[in-house]
């Protein structure tokens, strides 16, 4: 069975090193390398390597185009950022490797590498920069007033809009982390459920399905939040 | 010693049921609308995903339950 969670490799004076935290290091590393990767050789007819990415980032910013107009600019990095880093971080996890080399501890197996997506300290962190953004960025757009004209007003009905509203801006905390961890920690289940069954064969088509799963995870928290951060950047309600 | 409990698993069970069929729903409205109208697939697949993920976050309720049970 796969390990659920982040396990502590070593701790210095109270920081701990987990290995999670790891994962997280070695994607970064990964994304920072392919991009300079690129930059190196930029060219106009480009080579695989750099028509996959831009393909990626085109597919990205049209979508962007298309849902928030002439907001892009100020949406579009973080929709590719969240994207870019989700769906690398869960596709670095399907690679052999992670979860099954690491110590034996008298505790238990001890990972070096574990996804870091699946880790809730990660995807909280991920979704409380993500509401946060989106606030911060409705805030400069559409100025203190008419922000909080949004959730607060005298109409009684609207007051009431306004406080669902005000209750779904504190549920996508959990939400956004919450859906982020499920899907990824339920597919390494998955997969080390079926490959403790039959180890050959069997677990492939689960691995296909969890690439796919990856990358509509990345898909679905970068699109959600260019939906929100389009909903509230809205520059005014119609006025009745 | 080994104890039965089947209240995580019910939760999780009762509550993924309904988001179920309406993320199907949504699926299959999707397909029909992008099979009437192939052009608009861009303008329909991220209402489909955002529509799909508002579906979702009531099983991703119930999932919190099941695992603080």
């Amino acid at each position: 069975m796969p390990s659920q969670g982040p396990e502590t490799l070593l701790s210095v004076s109270g920081f701990h090193l987990t290995n999670t935290l790891l994962a997280t290091l070695l994607v970064d590393i990964v994304i920072v390398v392919l991009v300079l990767m690129v930059r190196r050789r930029l060219s106009l007819s480009p080579g695989k390597l750099q028509a996959a990415v831009e393909g990626i980032v085109e597919y990205l910013q049209t979508t962007t185009e298309r849902v928030a107009g002439g907001r892009t600019p100020l949406i579009f990095p973080w929709v590719a950022v969240f994207f870019i880093y989700i769906a690398m971080s869960n596709l670095i996890g399907l690679l052999p490797g992670f979860g099954t080399i690491g110590f034996r501890r008298p505790e238990g197996f001890v990972p070096l590498l574990h996804v870091s997506t699946a880790d809730l300290n990660v995807t909280l962190a991920l979704a409380v920069v993500s509401v946060v953004a989106t606030n911060v960025i409705a805030i400069r757009t559409v100025g203190l007033g008419t922000y909080l004209k949004r959730f607060f007003a005298l109409n009684p009905i609207l007051l009431f809009v306004g406080l669902l509203e005000l209750l779904q801006e504190l549920t996508k905390f959990i939400t956004f982390s919450f859906r982020l961890f499920g899907n990824i920690s339920a597919g390494e289940a998955v997969l080390g459920t079926m490959s403790s069954i039959i180890a050959f064969v069997v677990p492939v088509p689960f691995l296909g399905f969890e690439i796919l799963v990856a990358l509509v995870q990345g898909l679905v928290f970068a699109l959600l939040t260019m939906a929100f951060m389009t909903m509230l950047t809205e520059p005014h309600h119609k006025e009745e | 010693m080994f104890t039965l409990s089947v209240t995580g698993g019910l939760i999780i069970a009762i509550g993924a049921f309904a988001p179920g069929i309406a993320i199907g729903l949504i699926g299959a409205k999707a397909m029909e609308a992008i099979g009437r109208n192939p052009e608009a697939t861009g303008r329909i697949v991220p209402n489909m995903i955002l529509a799909m993920a508002f579906a979702e976050s009531i099983a991703i309720y119930s999932l919190i339950f099941a695992f603080l049970r």
